[in-house]
């Protein structure tokens, strides 16, 4: 009788075989992130953007005040943590005065919508030439589910804990729409993570706002919904149906911004 | 180089493009203003970044995120402006990163007015921002002292890696007087940027620019690392004028354009033949303490003159510990001091001390 060897991982690697592995760009660590929460996924993407486009030794990231504050840690590229809010501000005086370099935020929808919309307003406005990657999650995560100017109506949070009500709280904002309007904005769209096909146009997005800021175009930003199951108190798998059934209706996703010259990259 | 007639704000802005300058980001108020829009014009045409920020909010932030790169930015404002900066600056001083920022004083509180005021020494030396910490704050009494404070700015900025701070009033910001401007500095080269610039990683470790310390041992660790650098900042970096002290038997303490006011009122009350000298300090913070307190032992009496309700004069006390009488003269709401009223507040002074200095010792 003859015993078919049982080859190990590094054989298997060896032999070219390899089609899945931690992006260089991202870090060889653990997140703090929840269990579920989308954060780690959009990371990926990013992450593997960087390294398909070379980008990961020019690269400079300007991590939020929120959920994503220690995001610095998780990724491979030299890096700055903002105050809430003002990370278009830093990212501003980076890319100015180093144009050359790939320079990207990544903030939550406390800080760019709420505390940071006028930094995020005036960037987009001022076509400042960098990425912006918005994680619009309903809350303020971080500090525990707070509401966001993105709470959907009706939406029970710690600080709503009766639900939004739009006449006392005003109605939930569509950042995408509103920075698309800006005609310094060239590149502005909503993508969700709920799903494979929903990552898969995720990635393609993420390619093609960094390609905007290669191209020296004016701002790139990527709007995603993105799950809360600790704070929204669902179940991982239902926070994702959530996102399609709930979010999706009053956030569609789409482009809402690809200006000339865009379609080239 | 020749002297030539500057205004005080484009002059300081001249002198930190002589002095190596590569960005500015800045929004417009009274009376700074003129620096602003004469960065506006002259750093495009050298080449160099000037952006006019959504806010002094965003514009600190712009500063911050510059100088994270190893590149010399800095911003300009005025009083309420300044306040808006505070996050910012504290930001910036947990991180360690060298900024210089203009303070060209106007009245407050509030919206105040825009007139001349010195009512930023707490909220410039006191920290300018939440946490532990002082930036160095440098206080010119002439166009031609901001113009040599701020060309050092830079380089005093990044020796230490702190924030530096002009603090300039409005009437230094508008008047004009001749100067003489120095040689330009060579920018910095790639090769100059400093070991902690974010710049990239390229075939290096990444580096990261933070201020946030969630472990309680690491913030206190980094606390006192930022206490032992103010520390050694304070025992090197005390700058200070004297004018008539070696026989003063009365000493005038001012900074900054008081200062400069004062000098007449040494002459005048010299010429009554009062023994009086000044002493003007140059640094805020650091407060150039001890050389005070052995003048405090000098002199039978001090009297600080400042444009606000007594900021500097808790400084003064702090120093002096009691070692004479100090008495206070201020005007606020933008209104300058006329060298007869601290001339006549210096004889109130006199007119209340014991003849006899003896008994001045005994007193409670
Ligand atoms: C000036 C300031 N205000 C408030 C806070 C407290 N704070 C920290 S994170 C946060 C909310 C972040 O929410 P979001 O931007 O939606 O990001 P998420 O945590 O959901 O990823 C708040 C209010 C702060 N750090 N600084």
């Amino acid at each position: 009788m003859s015993t078919i060897p049982i080859p190990t991982v590094e054989e298997i690697i060896a032999q070219g075989n390899l089609v899945y592995k931690r992006p260089d760009a991202l870090a060889d660590t653990w997140t703090h992130y929840c269990p579920g929460c989308t954060h780690g996924i959009i990371h990926r993407l990013i992450a593997e953007a960087i390294d398909e486009l070379g980008l990961r030794e020019r690269t400079i990231l300007v991590a939020p005040v929120g959920c994503s504050v220690l995001m610095y840690h998780y990724f491979n590229v030299d890096a700055v943590e903002a105050a809430h809010g003002r990370a278009p501000a830093m990212a501003t005086g980076l890319k100015r005065t180093q144009p050359d370099k790939i320079v990207f935020t990544y903030q939550g929808d406390g800080d760019l919508a709420s505390i940071g919309a006028a930094e995020i307003l005036h960037a987009a406005n001022r076509g400042e030439k960098f990425t912006v990657f918005f994680i619009n999650n309903a809350v303020y995560g971080m500090t525990s589910g707070q509401m966001a100017p993105t709470t959907l109506p009706g939406m029970v949070t710690t600080s709503s804990p009766t639900g939004r009500d739009v006449a006392l709280h005003g109605y939930p904002m569509r950042m995408a729409e509103i920075i698309a309007g800006l005609p310094g904005a060239c590149y502005v769209v909503r993508r969700s993570v709920h799903d494979a096909r929903a990552i898969r146009q995720a990635k393609k997005a993420v390619l093609t706002a960094f390609k905007t800021q290669l191209a020296g175009l004016g701002l790139s930003m990527i709007e995603f919904l993105s799950s809360c199951p600790t704070n929204w108190h669902m179940l991982p798998p239902d926070a994702l149906a959530w996102i399609r059934d709930t979010m999706i209706p009053y956030f569609p996703l789409g482009d809402f911004k690809v200006a000339d010259g865009v379609e080239q990259v | 180089m020749a002297r030539e007639l500057w205004k005080g704000n484009e002059a300081i802005a001249e002198a930190a493009i002589r002095g190596g300058v590569e960005a500015f980001f800045g929004y417009p108020i009274t009376p700074q203003t003129e620096l602003l829009e004469y960065m506006a014009a002259r750093l495009p045409e050298l080449g160099r970044t000037f952006l006019q920020a959504e806010s002094e909010v965003a514009a600190i932030n712009m500063v911050y995120g510059a100088a994270c790169g190893g590149v010399r930015a800095m911003t300009s404002s005025a009083s309420p402006g300044i306040s808006l900066m505070q996050e910012g600056l504290s930001y910036i001083a947990g991180s360690e990163v060298p900024i210089v920022l203009i303070d060209v004083m106007r009245g407050g509180p509030g919206l105040g007015n825009i007139q001349p005021s010195q009512g930023d020494y707490f909220q410039m030396t006191r920290s300018a921002g939440h946490g532990d910490y002082h930036p160095i704050v440098l206080a010119p009494a002439t166009i031609q002292e901001a113009i040599d404070l701020m060309y050092e700015a830079f380089p005093l900025a990044e020796k230490y890696r702190t924030i530096v701070i002009l603090a300039a009033d409005g009437s230094l910001g508008q008047m004009m007087e001749p100067a003489e401007m120095p040689p330009a500095r060579p920018l910095l080269t790639e090769a100059e940027r400093p070991s902690w610039a974010v710049r990239g990683a390229r075939g290096r470790e990444k580096r990261i620019i933070t201020s946030l310390f969630l472990k309680e041992e690491e913030l206190e660790a980094l606390n006192l690392r930022l206490q032992a650098k103010l520390k050694h900042i304070a025992e090197t970096e005390q700058h200070w004028e004297e004018v008539a002290t070696a026989d003063a038997e009365y000493l005038l303490v001012a900074f900054g354009t008081v200062g400069r006011t004062c000098k007449t009122v040494v002459r005048e009350a010299r010429q009554q033949g009062i023994k009086v000298g000044l002493y003007r300090p140059i640094t805020l913070w650091p407060f150039p303490g001890p050389r005070l307190r052995k003048l405090a032992e000098q002199v039978r009496g001090i009297l600080v003159a400042e444009m606000n309700a007594g900021q500097m004069l808790e400084d003064v006390h702090l120093a002096t510990l009691g070692r004479c009488p100090v008495r206070f003269y201020g005007r606020m709401g933008g209104v300058m001091i006329l060298p007869d009223e601290i001339l006549g507040a210096l004889h109130d002074l006199i007119a209340d001390q014991p003849a006899d200095p003896a008994a001045r010792r005994r007193e409670p």
